[in-house]
């Protein structure tokens, strides 16, 4: 089957879901896994195909997020066009972090540091601002109509998710298959080499960091609409940092399905873990770590190149058995 | 002498306190091959990164097609026409052949299917056609050195800058290499070669630059170049030219 036939199956199927699932915990437990998903997708963009390691994504998912709340809140501003907002903002945050840091020639670990820093510049300031609502965060009025992007039921809140994740898969599936896409492949797999062929590295960077920052970003205005509530720690926090990196990079970075796989097992296990031993704070970190310590033990290229070095196996000794009978 | 494609004027590149390149002045005259040679350490492969712009001169310009590009970015000089090699072959490791070659390709074919095709009959062209869908680290020395060329040649160039892509090669290689080089220029691109195989510069080249601590300390055919004495001396130590050197001087 074709990639792209494969993937629009793929999402048809999960949108059927809640026609079959009606339980809120399964619903919310997707929805979760979804959102990081989207979360991840953003980060694979970048540090998945652009070999450029972000540890402050939350940059993006809390600008997102804060636009879409603050506009609504302080200035009634209609939600669609807040979340419009918020994925705008998230992408000229991306695109300022990235022309200040690219333009510098900060590479690999000093590029991971000083994204890690302003992110925490960000929410420290969060943290204090009266705008963002400070200590106490913000919390947008319950308002359950489709107009306020605020839905009665989880199912809908789950197709505007799932769609939003069939839009990166889309980008993804487009970086493999167009210049942009084989420049900013070129760019993490050698600079100086790129470069000799004609490669702007630094306006291939920073456009994947801005679309980048946007996917994210867009994550970060739908946990605004899901949850109705954020705060510093919740949308600069480095927790989110950390996630948007661990699904890529466990599912497989650089890959189309990578970051949705990773979110799907890593949510999975997080759930197994608090239903063995409880809700112990910090578990999902503990879970995080053991799951990261096995992939990059076992599966370097994440269980997308798990999956594929399985396949080639397989039709490697078909084709041994079949030298042995022919 | 043709008219020159790339002329260097009095250029300079000083690292710190090392000169590495001293005033040097040279012209690559269009089609054809002038080579560059010298001792190691001699400044040749700065010289291709100032050329190439991967490196900004401390002094001195450089036109290119009568242009001044002294001042221009290196993906920049790559979209003109100047593509380079490296010493140091480096091959996108992770991809394959095909979409090494490809993202050269894709310097003035913005869609794939384009870009596909040029490196599909580069690959071919250059005697990497069964190799195309290999990864680019599982080629030989010989294989990415052709690769190295492969991808150099998909981005169209009217200036090659070939640093050494015959050094590591066994005589067979050397021998099947050399009729490639030769191919090129006969398509019309100019070819600017650092080499250390002497056979090759003689057979490749009309007219060689002698590079030593940074300065042009010779030039002319090769066969006039490769019995200077001061080139002589310059490879093999103050006296060399008296003791074993060319028979014109003895």
């Amino acid at each position: 089957m074709k990639p792209l036939a494969c993937m629009l199956t793929f999402i048809i199927a999960l949108a059927a879901v809640p026609l079959v699932v009606q339980s809120n915990t399964a619903l919310n437990f997707l929805i979760t896994a979804l959102l990081i998903a989207l979360v991840g997708q953003g980060w694979n963009i970048l540090g998945g195909y652009g070999g450029q390691y972000s540890f402050g994504h939350a940059a993006f998912f809390g600008t997102g997020a804060y636009v879409t709340a603050i506009l609504q809140v302080r200035y009634s501003v209609n939600a669609w066009p807040g979340f419009l907002a918020g994925v705008t903002a998230g992408a000229s945050m991306g695109a300022i972090i990235g022309a200040l840091t690219f333009r510098a020639g900060i590479r690999g670990s000093y590029f991971a540091l000083v994204t890690l820093a302003f992110a925490e510049v960000l929410r420290i300031l969060a943290s204090v601002a009266p705008i963002t609502g400070a200590g106490v965060g913000t919390l947008i009025k319950l308002d359950l109509r489709a107009s306020a992007l605020q839905f009665q039921s989880r199912a809908v809140f789950y197709w505007v998710i799932l769609a939003l994740v069939a839009v990166s898969l889309l980008i993804a599936y487009a970086l493999e298959r167009t210049r942009f896409g084989a420049w900013l492949i070129a760019v993490r797999e050698n600079e100086d080499a790129a470069t000799a062929l004609g490669v702007n590295a630094f306006k291939v960077k920073l456009g994947a960091m801005t679309i980048s920052a946007a996917v994210t970003a867009a994550a970060g205005c739908f946990y605004a609409q899901y949850f109705l509530f954020i705060d510093s720690g919740i949308a600069y926090g480095t927790r989110m940092s950390v996630e948007a990196l661990l699904t890529p990079i466990i599912g497989g970075s650089g890959t189309v399905f990578g970051p949705l796989l990773g979110a799907l097992v890593v949510k999975s296990l997080s759930e197994v873990a608090i239903w063995v031993a409880g809700d112990a704070p910090g578990l999902n970190l503990i879970v995080y770590g053991c799951v990261l310590i096995l992939v990059i033990a076992f599966a370097p290229r994440g269980l997308v190149g798990l999956l594929g070095g399985l396949k080639t196996h397989l039709a490697r000794s078909r084709l041994l058995k079949d030298a042995a009978n022919g | 002498m043709a008219k020159a494609l790339l002329s260097i004027e009095s250029v300079s590149r000083r690292f710190g306190g090392l000169l590495a390149v001293n005033h040097v002045s040279l012209a690559a005259p269009t089609g054809r091959i002038t080579a560059l040679i010298g001792p190691n350490g001699a400044g040749k492969t700065t010289l291709f990164a100032l050329i190439s712009g991967f490196l900004a001169p401390t002094e001195g310009s450089i036109h290119y097609g009568g242009e001044p590009i002294t001042t221009l970015p290196a993906h920049e000089r790559a979209r003109r026409g100047i593509a380079r090699t490296f010493q140091i072959v480096q091959p996108f490791s992770g991809l394959s052949v095909r979409d090494n070659i490809v993202v050269g390709a894709h310097l003035h074919h913005p869609t794939r299917a384009a870009a596909l095709d040029l490196a599909d009959a580069i690959g071919r062209e250059l005697g990497l056609g069964a190799m195309l869908d290999r990864p680019a680290d599982t080629l030989t020395v010989a294989g990415r050195k052709r690769l190295e060329l492969a991808r150099a040649l998909a981005t169209k160039p009217k200036l090659l800058l070939l640093d050494e892509v015959l050094a590591g090669l066994n005589p067979t290689e050397i021998r099947e290499m050399v009729p490639l080089v030769r191919g090129l220029c006969g398509r019309g691109i100019t070819i600017i070669m650092i080499e250390h195989v002497m056979q090759a510069v003689m057979s490749l080249s009309e007219h060689v630059f002698v590079l030593a601590e940074g300065c042009i300390i010779a030039e002319g055919t090769p066969a006039a170049v490769a019995a200077d004495p001061g080139v002589i001396e310059a490879y093999l130590g103050h006296g060399a030219a008296k003791k074993w050197g060319a028979p014109h001087v003895q």
